[in-house]
């Protein structure tokens, strides 16, 4: 038993290793990425051989976790919620064929858009899956679930989502651990080809196991320790939290609650413990951290006689992150603000480094692209997607992973040229790549930049799966090798990096540019690393 | 004892070393704690925050209320005026009164100083020159929490013990350099 100050997402990677973990698989994404990064520079998970690679997306990561379960030992799965989209038909149908070893995946919402190109609530997920889900209240809680969370799993036989958001994953606080659990044996399931085999007349038998075990899930979640009934003496409210939201209804009442409080953090609902609340009290408050989920399962379709407040009737704010204020408010409490920003604030948006890459890439584009009328750029996700903001406003869409390269196909297919798609190393090789086989199997005529800069920058420079071999990568999908053209990003080479992009426009087919340099962040890094 | 703290610069300025020296210490006191931050996008130059918490009692919000905050800690000027809201009445404003231009439209030194200078309670100091004075400009944030020390409810020794410890693995020179730049702000801040 020892205390340590952990963020959220260091106490999931502590928890999973001290509860016998053999293997991570995740791509890094905000707020997920320091789980795996904790578990690649812990001695003890080097120690006992825990697999933790990035690997290339999300769905490859959930695939080669469900392997590593299939084979009887405890795997993590990790990824920021936009992840899971791309993770989600393993996901369902891991659900399907349930798990052998213990099975834990972690989506690291993101509410506000801190770092992310939407809010949504993956618990959502959970439901559609209908597994179920864990959503911690603190980073001793997010420990507790995920140590005891493999026994849950393997205990059930289905995979456990553990839902949390920004704020506890980037969140520090003192957590006690546990002692070091022994690693499960190798040992493949006996009856595997009975659950592991989605053929439609084996799958119609394990959705029936799905359905039967739901009231199981539900036992769990009414006898769950993180499920909690706090009773109080005034019951015209009873309020329902859904994991950190309990926080900040806590800071609201520093001398204890008002009204009765369920706590919620174990999904499925616990159906008894919301009668109870409901039965009680006159009408319920819903306080939870993203998507009204708990709150529209509650209200049904018709509402029957059954007051609920929460984000569904304007008492909280539809959309972005809770605040204890926000819940204050809610509470119809006053919230005295003594000092205003003053007006001489200026917004300070992100912009991209002085000296990268992305930069020298952007400067050469615009100048070429001035002289086509018509062209439109297609964006992608990481750091140059910067690229749309001031100086730059280099790039027309970004939607999500890969799509830069088949959105501009599509663009392509219906007459705009030049149609560009601006893609990063590490992107291409997450979504890009299949879509590069669409724009080859049909010649479209598209200027494909990917802007390489070696790593996964965005999220703090990690291992780009491609690194070396994105020409060869792009030779092997099938483009001419004439047409895959590397550059390197620096001023002095503009003249010859426009007359590039100026040839590859004007010929007639798939062309691949590579602007290569180092990102100017794990440089420095390294040369730091290297002078001691 | 309860002291909530907005921690505010622009990214890469090292506010995330104030936090964990602080969190060091308070962890070494037995005192609770609770530190948000900011990764990811804003990391890239933009502004960026930290709530940190520290208490004798349990801490159940990561977020600081608004009006609760005791002390705001700036790495820049302008960043310390964004984060006003959360201020306590009487709380403390101590920042650095360097600007870091890397907008277009930074407004007038001037009218920043102004605001600064309409607040109760507040230390702006120079802390790059400090820093430089200490050894290194990189250390402009620790001067920035040796000015703050006076504020934490925490004890000055605890606080450098915290230094050590923080920067133990870079080596005597780093521990040496950010120790003389801890003392430099902290005899500023009393005076």
């Amino acid at each position: 038993m020892e205390k340590h100050l952990f963020l959220g997402d260091e106490a999931i990677a502590q928890a999973a290793i001290d509860a016998g973990l053999s293997g991570v698989y995740a791509y890094p994404g905000t707020p997920s990425t320091e789980i795996t990064e904790y578990i690649q520079s812990s001695p003890i998970a080097k120690e006992r051989g825990i697999h933790s690679r990035w690997c290339a997306n999300e769905k490859t990561a959930m695939e080669a976790a469900l392997g590593m379960s299939y084979a009887g030992k405890r795997s993590l799965c990790c990824m920021k919620h936009v992840g899971m989209n791309v993770a989600a038909d393993c996901f369902m149908n891991a659900a399907m064929s349930g798990i052998n070893g213990g099975m834990i995946i972690v989506t690291a919402d993101d509410p506000s858009m801190h770092s992310s190109q939407n809010e949504q609530d993956n618990r959502v997920y959970g439901n559609f899956a209908m597994i179920p889900m864990l959503e911690p209240s603190s980073q001793q809680e997010a420990y507790d679930m995920v140590y005891h969370g493999f026994e849950l799993s393997e205990r059930l036989g289905y995979p456990i989502l553990l839902r949390i958001t920004t704020r506890m994953a980037h969140s520090r606080a003192g957590v006690v651990t546990q002692e070091l659990k022994p690693q499960n044996p190798m040992h493949c399931p006996e009856d595997g080809r009975q659950r592991y085999i989605l053929l439609p007349a084996l799958a119609r038998k394990r959705y029936q196991a799905l359905i039967a075990a739901q009231p199981v899930f539900e036992e769990a979640s009414e006898n769950s320790p993180y499920n909690i009934y706090y009773d109080a003496p005034n019951r015209k409210l009873g309020i329902i939290t859904t994991g950190i939201a309990f926080n900040y209804l806590s800071e609201n009442y520093p001398d204890g609650f008002e009204y009765p409080v369920l706590k919620i953090t174990q999904y499925p609902v616990p159906r008894k413990m919301i009668g109870r609340l409901v039965a009680s009290c006159d009408e319920i408050l819903v306080l939870e951290e993203g998507y009204p989920v708990v709150e529209q399962q509650l209200k049904g379709i018709l509402s029957i006689d059954l007051t609920v407040h929460g984000r569904l009737d304007g008492t909280l704010r539809r959309d972005g992150e809770l605040t204890p204020d926000a819940v204050g408010k809610a509470l119809g409490k006053t919230i005295t603000q003594y000092y205003a920003t003053p007006e001489v604030v200026e917004q300070r948006p992100p912009a991209l480094c002085q000296g990268c890459g992305h930069r020298d890439m952007y400067e050469a584009l615009n100048e070429v692209l001035k002289e086509y009328e018509g062209a439109k750029v297609f964006g992608d996700i990481g750091c140059y997607t910067l690229g749309a903001l001031p100086p730059f406003r280099a790039i027309d869409t970004c939607i999500d992973m890969g799509s830069s390269i088949t959105m501009a196909k599509g663009a392509a297919d219906a007459g705009v040229y030049p149609a560009v798609s601006v893609i990063g190393d590490s992107t291409f090789t997450h979504s890009g790549m299949t879509g590069l086989l669409d724009c080859v199997n049909e010649n479209t005529n598209i200027t494909i930049v990917i802007s390489d800069n070696e790593t996964t920058a965005m999220t703090g420079g990690q291992d780009s799966a491609g690194t070396g071999r994105l020409e060869s990568i792009c030779a092997g999908i099938g483009v001419a090798p004439e047409h895959i053209r590397v550059m390197v990003p620096l001023k002095k080479n503009y003249e010859e990096m426009k007359q590039i992009i100026r040839e590859e426009l004007e010929y007639k087919g798939v062309s691949v540019l590579i602007p290569r340099r180092e990102c100017i962040q794990t440089l420095t890094r390294k040369k730091r690393a290297s002078k001691k | 004892m309860k002291t909530d703290i907005i921690l505010s610069g622009v990214g890469g300025q090292g506010i995330l070393s104030i936090a964990a020296v602080i969190g060091e210490a308070a962890l070494c006191e037995g005192l609770y704690m609770k530190q948000a931050e900011v990764h990811g996008m804003s990391q890239r130059g933009g502004d960026v925050q930290s709530n940190l918490r520290l208490s004798d009692q349990p801490i159940a919000s990561d977020l600081i209320p608004l009006g609760a905050a005791d002390l705001i800690i700036s790495l820049e000027p302008m960043e310390a005026l964004r984060y006003l809201p959360y201020l306590k009445k009487d709380g403390w404003l101590v920042t650095n009164s360097q600007p870091l231009v890397n907008i277009p439209n930074y407004p007038d030194v001037e009218k920043l100083k102004a605001e600064l200078d309409k607040l109760p309670h507040k230390v702006v100091l120079d802390v790059d020159a400090i820093a430089k004075e200490a050894g290194s400009v990189r250390a402009s944030n620790i001067v920035m929490l040796g000015a703050a020390t006076p504020f934490l409810g925490i004890e000055f020794e605890k606080i450098a013990d915290g230094v050590r410890r923080i920067f133990e693995r870079k080596g005597e020179e780093v521990v040496n350099l950010n120790l003389r730049a801890l003392q430099a702000g902290y005899d500023l801040a009393k005076n």
